[in-house]
């Protein structure tokens, strides 16, 4: 089972709170879910590279190159904050 | 005159040409569609008629006056999910965090769709951040399956199909991380295409997993599906993972002829766990493609079984890292009166987001985590090679495979969405076309005796989306099969 401490502490990581009783239902999910992650276990991986990118063997990384182009104004930029002043994100005090 | 909701693009566009209709008249034809039905499908988030009547007037003068040259999208009624951004439209991925979010900018995708002519209808439905696969995870509401109102339509782009599927519009652009095109396609009875890796750009498309996740067309017909990845594909300099190949000529594909190729059976796909009327289906439209001069074979994709761990560490593992970027600072939804920034952050993730997202977030945590990020992500990442070499060994044989897009038919609202395990297992036959990144399309290839459909899924090599599109066309024509009536 995986202890209750090691959920709190993915929480914490994730930046996400839960209720006593969302946890309890968290668990036991995560538990069925991990469980069944085991059998990868018996897969035949001795020797064999990880792929991270689908297309790895096709192409590398592209360059563009290093020249200025127009992007979001300040205005735009800042559009959608939940709260901003002076055309900048505003946010809880940080320094004591 | 069959009713202008029922044309498919192709014959939107024939009419558009010998003046049967305006623009106008088409626009509004979808938009009265959308206001019959809607309130019972609930495919769309987001509609906005004025500007949709405004651009559609706009274009029939133009058009008039000849300043604008007529292409296949010309003057076409398209939606987008709702995870793809529209500069100046709300954009919310179906998620409470992005309720208010109206980006500054477009995607890549609505971009070339616009530069087609074509007309932006609205924003449909999907799972929370495209994490599903019944769209009932949307924070809003769920979308339900225009054959049976009482089942889901899948997901994660259930509104895009189930849009198309009522003729609430022709086309539709999905995205699709695991099988979030498909196989809403295939339990909506339309066609879904999610294409290579890296043929179109995902500039604009709100991350889920960045390594999976690529957008396609939902249509009726194979030939419209075809048109809109034409408008779509290509490479973008917006997206470094976009692939710098020239397009084929979808159109001219798939009039081309199918006999002699050949097409593998994945003996894995037809065990234990497939619905009888689903197998009876798929096998029935095979021996329709032997009987147009495929030759069949059956192979072996043996790292099937790991499919579907492999897929859910992999993609909440990047989800994880994605969904980061929600901090209530930039963008999205903030918490009222938050403590300090701590309290700002975790609190208005926890609200924010749905409880799958939640979920996602703390298993690809969990798994790149120290201690268990070998037994997790590099285990299944490693893993995620050897399914992409069952693939590339299979098309050493064979030019394509065939077989179901989904283990079963269209199930009931409610039905899994208590157990997440028995959700996630019902992706197991479209989630390792994108571990491998190779195109695959979902093509309606039965209607059951309880008036359902069935997806028959066509994979092939990287860039073969041509290839896909022809025999899919092929087998169309040959089975001709009815568009849904909606129940009552």
């Amino acid at each position: 089972m995986v202890p209750i401490d090691d959920v709190k502490k993915i929480a914490e990581l994730s930046k996400l709170t839960y209720s006593p009783e969302e946890l309890e239902r968290f668990v036991h999910h995560f538990q069925e879910i991990l469980d069944y992650f085991e059998h990868l276990n018996s897969a035949p991986t001795e020797g064999i590279n990880p792929t991270y990118h689908a297309l790895e063997a096709f192409s590398g990384t592209p360059f563009r190159a290093d020249e200025t182009r127009p992007s979001l104004g300040c205005s735009d930029a800042v559009s959608n904050a939940p709260e901003q002043v002076e055309c900048q994100f505003r946010v809880p005090k940080v320094i004591e | 005159m069959t009713e202008i909701n029922r044309l498919s693009i192709k014959q939107l566009h024939n009419g558009l040409k010998r003046k049967d209709f305006s623009v106008r008249e088409i626009a509004g034809a979808f938009l009265d569609r959308i206001t019959e039905v809607d309130a019972r499908v609930h495919a769309f988030i987001t509609t906005n008629p004025e500007r949709v009547l405004k651009d559609a007037e706009e274009l029939d003068q133009k058009l008039r006056a000849g300043e604008v040259s007529m292409g296949f999208l010309t003057g076409i009624p398209l939606a987008l999910k709702d995870n793809i951004v529209t500069q100046g439209t709300r954009t919310t991925a179906g998620s409470r965090i992005l309720a208010n979010y109206v980006p500054p900018y477009s995607a890549t995708v609505t971009n070339r769709l616009r530069q087609s002519g074509a007309l932006v209808l609205g924003k449909t439905n999907c799972d929370e951040f495209a994490m599903g696969s019944s769209t009932e995870n949307s924070a809003y509401f769920p979308t339900r399956n225009p054959w049976d109102l009482d089942r889901v339509p899948g997901g994660s782009s259930g509104g895009s199909a189930a849009a198309v599927a009522a003729s609430e519009v022709p086309g539709a652009l999905g995205s699709d991380t695991g099988g979030s095109i498909r196989q809403p396609a295939a339990f909506c009875g339309v066609v879904g295409l999610k294409p290579t890796y890296g043929r179109v750009s995902r500039y604009g498309l709100i991350a889920f997993a960045s390594s999976l996740d690529q957008i396609g067309p939902l249509a009726g017909t194979t030939a419209d599906a075809a048109m809109v990845l034409q408008a779509i594909a290509g490479h973008d300099p917006g997206d470094s993972t976009s692939a710098a190949r020239p397009l084929d000529n979808y159109l001219v594909e798939i009039g081309r002829d199918v006999k002699g190729l050949r097409l593998g059976i994945p003996k894995e796909w037809f065990g234990s766990g497939l619905d009888r009327t689903v197998e009876s289906a798929v096998r029935a439209a095979i021996a329709r493609l032997e009987k147009l001069g495929c030759s069949i074979v059956e192979v072996s994709l043996p790292n099937t079984e790991y499919a579907i761990s492999t897929y859910y560490i992999i993609a909440p593992a990047e989800a994880s890292s994605n969904l980061a970027r929600y901090d209530a600072v930039k963008y999205g939804y903030r918490s009222p009166n938050p403590k300090d920034l701590e309290d700002m952050y975790k609190r208005s993730r926890s609200e924010g987001f749905g409880a799958e997202v939640k979920r996602r977030i703390m298993i690809g945590t969990y798994v790149l985590s120290s201690g268990y990020y070998d037994a997790y992500f590099l285990k299944a990442s490693k893993v995620r090679t050897l399914i992409a070499q069952d693939y590339s060994n299979a098309f050493r044989e064979v030019d394509l495979l065939v077989g179901p897009t989904t283990p079963s038919l269209p199930f009931k609202l409610g039905e899994k969405t208590g157990d997440p395990l028995e959700m996630y297992l019902s992706d197991v036959y479209t989630v390792t076309a994108n571990l491998a990144g190779i195109p695959a399309l979902s093509l309606p290839c039965a209607i059951t005796e309880d008036h359902l459909p069935v997806g028959l899924q066509i994979l092939g090599p990287h860039f073969q989306e041509g290839l896909l599109l022809r025999v899919a066309h092929a087998l169309e024509q040959e089975l001709a099969l009815q568009r849904p009536v909606l129940p009552r």
